[in-house]
């Protein structure tokens, strides 16, 4: 029983990270029926945008723990989200955009080719900036102290610091974009633009900016997940966006693309499902090698015998 | 108030639109009358911006209205009532109702004029809080009507606000028309149903594949032999 409630706990950690990139792929695939391949590298960059941040302030070291989550983990979150939301916006105006008419082929290639691009220009070039870590391999993520290492002991369970940081982010990263989506104006232009683009001009809805927004939001909770990846992982690297991206495409797809709420719930059971397959299905088939396959299984079965998701797809007006 | 140039409007290199001229007189309502295929739809969505003229000219209110993005042809004073209702189904009536008045920011005057749509439509009143697609589709032409009011427009362009209604609810419609007209607004009315159009009209246009054959006054197009025949469907 205790291990089974450690493993919910790892999972649901594990499916917050999923969650928070997942987000990313509902959003835009909500407004644009797109599915933005290319945003597991956009949750990279957060990762590396963080990185950068952490650099540019001298890598400090060994600092109070007030100074590490008052000043220095603030700043790099802010860092990988800035990076993050330019890239995303550099891209949809670049890539997207122009191919909006076009068959859905076309935009789908683009996708493929922007996530080699960036993948490979943080591997190949990131390491050659002075002073930085060669990017070919993994980079070890800056130590926080209060947070990397630390955990705490609740009833004969034990959690991560870092597993608490994603859920505590997850779950303000859900209210907040609940309050945007329903409360704002902008939100309204979102949702109005995603059920019909055309008729959400004749409203006087600036088509371009929603679309352009959702791009926005969405990478900024991939930053925000970038950062809980490296703290979870201590290391990241310009290949991570990969599986994660795909795992978190996987979660939106479970939850029901087009569903904010989906995406959430997706994400959430996803890292279950690999956490209790890892402990509970016994031989070769539960270890770590195959996590990944019950994952995969899982969307498969979901796929096969619930299409649209759990949540059912577009239920949040697919923004 | 409102002037259309030798507008060509083109999808790829089809021409639907080819070449018409046109004006509405401020507190005028225009008809543009039509076969299937004529083209009004596509006059509509240029002068709202939808779609791009090949070439012709656009005025409102002496200004140049052709290349304005679409979104801000609203706050220029023109409402457009698109053909199919094109409703946001998954949203109430009352969020309809609200986009409607986006871009506007007197929260006290969009509260009067949405007092003002449901007491027009009483059943979008009753039930404001249900979702769009969920309605009749009478009633969902009721919801895009209001909704085009809601902007409070100085000319209101409407694609066939009759269509798919009873004849009651049709008698409805045409009163609110006139009496929008009664409070200052010019309207561009699409209409199949060229008689109730006409009796309404200051003035009509008649398209025919793409070009403006005939316009009259609408009292001069009720008795007219060719609109009779073809719009009217009276066998002379
Ligand atoms: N999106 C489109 N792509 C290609 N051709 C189009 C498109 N929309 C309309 N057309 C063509 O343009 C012409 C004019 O169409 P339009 O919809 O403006 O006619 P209409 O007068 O509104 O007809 P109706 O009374 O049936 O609504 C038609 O020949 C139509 O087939
Ligand atoms: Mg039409």
């Amino acid at each position: 029983m205790d291990l089974f409630l450690q493993q919910l706990v790892n999972g649901l950690s594990l499916g917050a990270l999923y969650a928070l990139i997942a987000v990313g792929y509902t959003v835009v695939y909500g407004i644009v029926q797109l599915i933005n391949f290319a945003h597991g590298e956009i949750f990279m960059v957060g990762a590396f945008g963080a990185y950068t941040t952490w650099m540019l302030m001298g890598a400090p070291a060994s600092l109070s723990v007030g100074i590490a989550l008052g000043v220095v983990l603030p700043a790099m979150l802010l860092g990988g989200i800035v990076t993050s939301v330019t890239v995303a916006l550099l891209m949809e105006r670049l890539a997207y955009r122009p191919l909006r008419s076009a068959p859905r082929l076309a935009p789908l290639i683009s996708a493929i080719g922007i996530s080699i691009a960036l993948q490979e220009a943080v591997r190949l070039f990131y390491g050659r900036i002075p002073g930085f870590p060669d990017s070919r391999r993994a980079i070890p993520f800056p130590v926080i102290e209060g947070i990397t290492g630390r955990t705490v002991q609740f009833g004969g369970l034990t959690i991560q610091y870092s597993a608490l940081f994603t859920l505590g982010a997850l779950a303000v990263c859900t209210v907040l974009l609940w309050w945007f989506v329903n409360k704002t104006r902008m939100g309204r232009a979102m949702q109005a633009t995603s059920q019909d683009a055309d008729t959400s001009r004749l409203m006087g809805i600036n088509v371009d900016r929603a679309i352009a927004t959702a791009f926005a939001v969405g990478a900024a909770l991939a930053a925000v997940a970038g950062l809980a990846h490296g703290l979870r992982y201590n290391n990241i690297d310009p290949l991570m966006g990969f599986l994660s991206g795909l795992k978190a495409f996987t979660a939106a797809v479970l939850g029901g693309i087009g569903n904010i709420n989906g995406a959430v719930v997706g994400g959430l059971t996803l890292g279950v499902v690999e956490a209790m397959a890892t402990t509970f299905i016994p031989g070769q088939f539960g270890s770590s090698a195959w996590k990944d396959v019950w994952a995969f299984v899982l969307l498969i079965l979901v796929l096969v015998f619930r299409p649209q998701g759990l949540l059912g797809a577009k239920v949040v007006d697919r923004a | 108030m409102l002037e259309v140039k030798d507008l060509v409007v083109a999808y790829g290199r089809v021409q639907a639109v080819k070449g018409i001229s046109f004006t509405v007189e401020q507190g005028q309502i225009v008809s543009l009358l039509g076969t299937n295929g004529a083209g009004k739809t596509t006059t509509l969505r240029t002068i709202s911006g939808l779609l791009k003229p090949v070439s012709g000219e656009i005025w409102f209110e002496g200004e140049r209205l052709d290349g304005v993005p679409a979104h801000q042809i609203v706050t220029r004073g023109i409402a457009h009532s698109p053909e199919g209702r094109r409703l946001f189904p998954r949203m109430s009536v009352e969020d309809n109702l609200l986009l409607g008045a986006f871009t506007r920011r007197d929260a006290a005057g969009v509260r009067q004029d949405l007092d003002r749509v449901y007491g027009l439509f009483t059943v979008l009143g009753e039930r404001r809080n249900q979702a769009a697609g969920l309605f009749s589709g009478g009633e969902q032409q009721m919801l895009a009507i209001g909704r085009a009011m809601m902007s409070r427009p100085r000319l209101l362009m409407l694609d066939e606000p009759s269509m798919g209604l009873s004849p009651i609810m049709t008698q409805t419609i045409m009163r609110t028309i006139a009496d929008l007209q009664a409070e200052g607004t010019t309207i561009l009315l699409v209409e199949q149903n060229a008689q109730a159009a006409l009796q309404l009209s200051d003035r009509g246009y008649v398209l025919e594949v793409g070009a403006i054959t005939f316009s009259d006054t609408g009292a001069a197009l009720l008795e007219d032999d060719r609109v009779k025949r073809t719009y009217l469907g009276v066998d002379l």
